[in-house]
């Protein structure tokens, strides 16, 4: 128990971008919150245990929880925007540990939170069970206001039931100087990108890094969208029963085999020290990247969302958010509602502060990234535009964890294995057919 | 959950784990017990080298395995060594084929216990008589057969016990694993302990307890027939001395 329970702080402490990187397993991989997520003894139910503020107020008292932020400041934030709330006193709850976990079980309780944020709004468990309430009418005419793809996945069945806080997204980063050096142009489709991987692998230098697991885990996603496919069909059913997935998917074991990939670096994907120590010259990874990049590389890097396939795909970079839900257990749902939507709608100056003062986001209001100085120029600035632009929320909200788990096991197969795509993705449909039928009863 | 192909893999993995990592530990902690006890100079010192390990978390070694000793890249420790040797880099935990993560696991796991098994043995060693050794020289005894005769035999209690902990203790196969294993939220479906995949079925974001549960029933189960089982065999041996 206690082993563990130190595995969770060094968890904390590898680093300041954990809990980003927890939002983005959630969408796109099985079972989230793997390094945070340690024995789950920590259940959190004690509302405000973990430092509170309460906001100067009359009326209802709203409890409010965040999981635990990496960056320093963020608490204090979010602290000053409750207190600045007239209608209600609102206590703010920062939960450390398996937030994802904690708060799923204690909506179930007296003890939830009445307004709280989960990684890519609530699951479809939690909305077919009742357990969060319909926010569609807060966002009212705002809706094309906020990035469209994340919207989506925080809707069912026409109603949304979270508001976005900030969008982080993850892209192909490369090093523009090794680039240029081998005379490769930024590669457009995924046979320019294999072809410049083998290029530029060199020594010591790989040329592609896509994580420890060689994509595995991160590029299923984006590899069914570079070919046009996505992981369900506009009308929910399994999307990628498609002789284009195999061959898209089959491309990353082509990557594998080439052995142009960087495969255990010291520090994941979501870390920027494989590229600015220059073990790889291109790395997918996360935008929240971006300071350290910076501060090793100055401007010598550029980026580029994950190729299409061929002219009939599509070029993407998955987004995910934050999303502000309300729990139905509250014991007043109308008070909490107004304060998501005082928050997270109306307060625009404190959501663009949120989004970029103490880490790098982008605001998921479209018409706030203009205004925000970190987002203006350079690789930031493009960045927004391809998140804006081809965007694509991680994991559609029907694709339950257990088809997430099937899906992972199939790609690391199909990657590190190299079996044969089209076998795994029927196993996968296998799993997938019965828990999508499961979901829509 | 037995038709979950992916649980009977796991279930597979453990009783290949456990029958290769408790005779292992048990014949290295014995030999390291015996060399110790032979020492004459810094018999201490030694001891406690051999032990200081044990005293080490799980998570804290098999991180320093994971990144620093077998990172995948030249300047991970093993890398490093093949390097001198002119050999290309492993990336020795994202190989599925050859399983160079088996290598990982068991050299983490015996690192940690051999220095507790190893005191275990040698307080059996200390507690054998030093009259039956000289009973044995005078009888002409030496080498392998004092230790085949007296040393073995002698130790029937002390091996009865560090069995059935290192079987316990194989059984109960999590931290490492997880830690060396996972990448972020993800697992790979090969070296998955029944621990390990039940954390993800039940705690996990899967939440499914139901499924969860019968998996902690069915390997409750095992446990306690091999429990028994091996009770049954080192009892049946008692009667013979």
């Amino acid at each position: 128990m206690s082993d563990k329970h130190i595995g969770q702080e060094i968890g904390q402490a590898l680093g300041a971008h954990l809990t980003r990187r927890s939002l983005f397993a959630l969408g796109g991989a099985a079972a989230v919150t793997g390094a945070l997520a340690a024995c789950g003894s920590n259940t959190g139910r004690e509302p405000a245990a973990t430092g509170g503020a309460s906001g100067g107020g009359s009326g209802a008292t709203l409890n409010q929880w965040y999981h635990q932020y990496g960056e320093a400041g963020t608490q204090q934030a979010v602290e000053k925007y409750a207190a600045a709330y007239k209608d209600a006193t609102v206590k703010v709850s920062w939960k450390p540990g398996d937030y994802d976990q904690s708060t799923a079980a204690s909506l179930l309780t007296d003890a939830g939170p009445d307004v709280f944020e989960y990684g890519n709004g609530p699951t479809i468990d939690m909305i077919k069970g009742g357990q969060v309430v319909d926010l569609t009418d807060l966002i009212g005419d705002t809706k094309s206001d906020f990035n469209p793809s994340i919207l989506e996945r925080m809707t069912y069945d026409g109603k949304t039931y979270a508001i976005p806080q900030v969008v982080d997204m993850q892209l192909l980063v490369y090093r523009k100087s090794m680039l240029d050096k081998a005379g490769i142009t930024p590669p457009q489709t995924i046979d320019e990108l294999i072809a410049a991987a083998k290029k530029l692998t060199q020594g010591n230098v790989k040329g592609l890094f896509l994580g420890n697991d060689g994509g595995a885990g991160l590029m299923g996603g984006p590899m069914l969208w570079s070919a046009g496919l996505d992981y369900l069909t506009k009308d929910n059913q399994f999307g990628f029963d498609d002789p284009r997935a195999a061959t898209a998917l089959g491309k990353l074991r082509e990557m594998w085999d080439a052995k142009v990939l960087l495969l255990g670096a010291p520090k994941d994907w979501f870390d920027a020290s494989a590229l600015t120590s220059g073990l790889t010259a291109m790395q997918f990874t996360g935008l929240w990247t971006f300071p350290d990049i910076k501060k090793g590389l100055g401007d010598d890097f550029g980026v580029l969302p994950w190729p299409a396939l061929d002219g009939s795909g599509k070029a993407s970079v998955p987004v995910g958010a934050y999303g502000s839900c309300v729990s139905a257990k509250s014991k007043d749902v109308a008070a909490a509602k107004k304060f998501a939507k005082w928050l997270w709608i109306d307060q625009t100056q404190d959501q663009l502060d949120f989004a970029t003062s103490y880490g790098f986001h982008i605001p998921s209001r479209t018409s706030l990234i203009s205004q925000a100085a970190t987002l203006k120029s350079g690789q930031a600035a493009e960045a927004a535009k391809l998140a804006t632009d081809v965007g694509h929320a991680q994991s559609p909200i029907l694709w339950t964890p257990k088809c997430a788990t099937a899906f992972g096991d199939a790609m690391n197969r199909i990657v590190k294995e190299g079996a044969d795509p089209a076998g795994e993705i029927a196993k996968v449909k296998a799993v997938a057919d019965p828990e999508l039928k499961r979901v829509l009863a | 959950m037995l038709a979950d192909p992916a649980f009977r893999s796991s279930l597979v993995t453990f009783l290949a784990f456990a029958v290769f990592i408790v005779p292992t530990t048990f014949v290295i902690s014995l030999g390291a017990a015996l060399l110790v006890a032979r020492t004459r100079v810094m018999q201490s010192f030694f001891r406690s080298v051999f032990f200081l390990p044990t005293a080490c978390s799980y998570v804290v070694a098999a991180l320093i395995w994971k990144m620093s000793i077998f990172s995948g890249i030249r300047s991970g420790l093993a890398n490093g060594v093949l390097g001198w040797f002119g050999i290309d880099s492993i990336p020795w935990l994202s190989l599925a084929d050859p399983p160079w993560y088996w290598l990982v696991i068991v050299t983490a796991r015996l690192w940690l216990q051999v220095g507790f098994y190893m005191i275990l043995f040698l307080a059996g060693i200390q507690r054998i008589s030093p009259t039956l050794y000289e009973a044995a020289a005078i009888d002409g005894a030496e080498g392998w057969k004092v230790f085949r005769h007296i040393t073995l035999p002698q130790l029937r209690a002390t091996s009865t016990a560090v069995l059935l902990l290192l079987l316990i203790n194989a059984f109960q196969a999590f931290d490492e694993f997880y830690n060396i294993l996972s990448t972020f939220g993800t697992y790979p479906p090969y070296a998955r302990p029944p621990l390990v995949y039940l954390y993800y079925t039940a705690l996990g974001s899967g939440q499914d307890f139901g499924h969860g549960s019968a998996g902690a029933v069915i390997l409750t189960l095992i446990i306690a027939v091999i429990a028994v089982a091996q009770g049954r065999i080192l009892r049946l041996g008692d009667r013979g001395e």
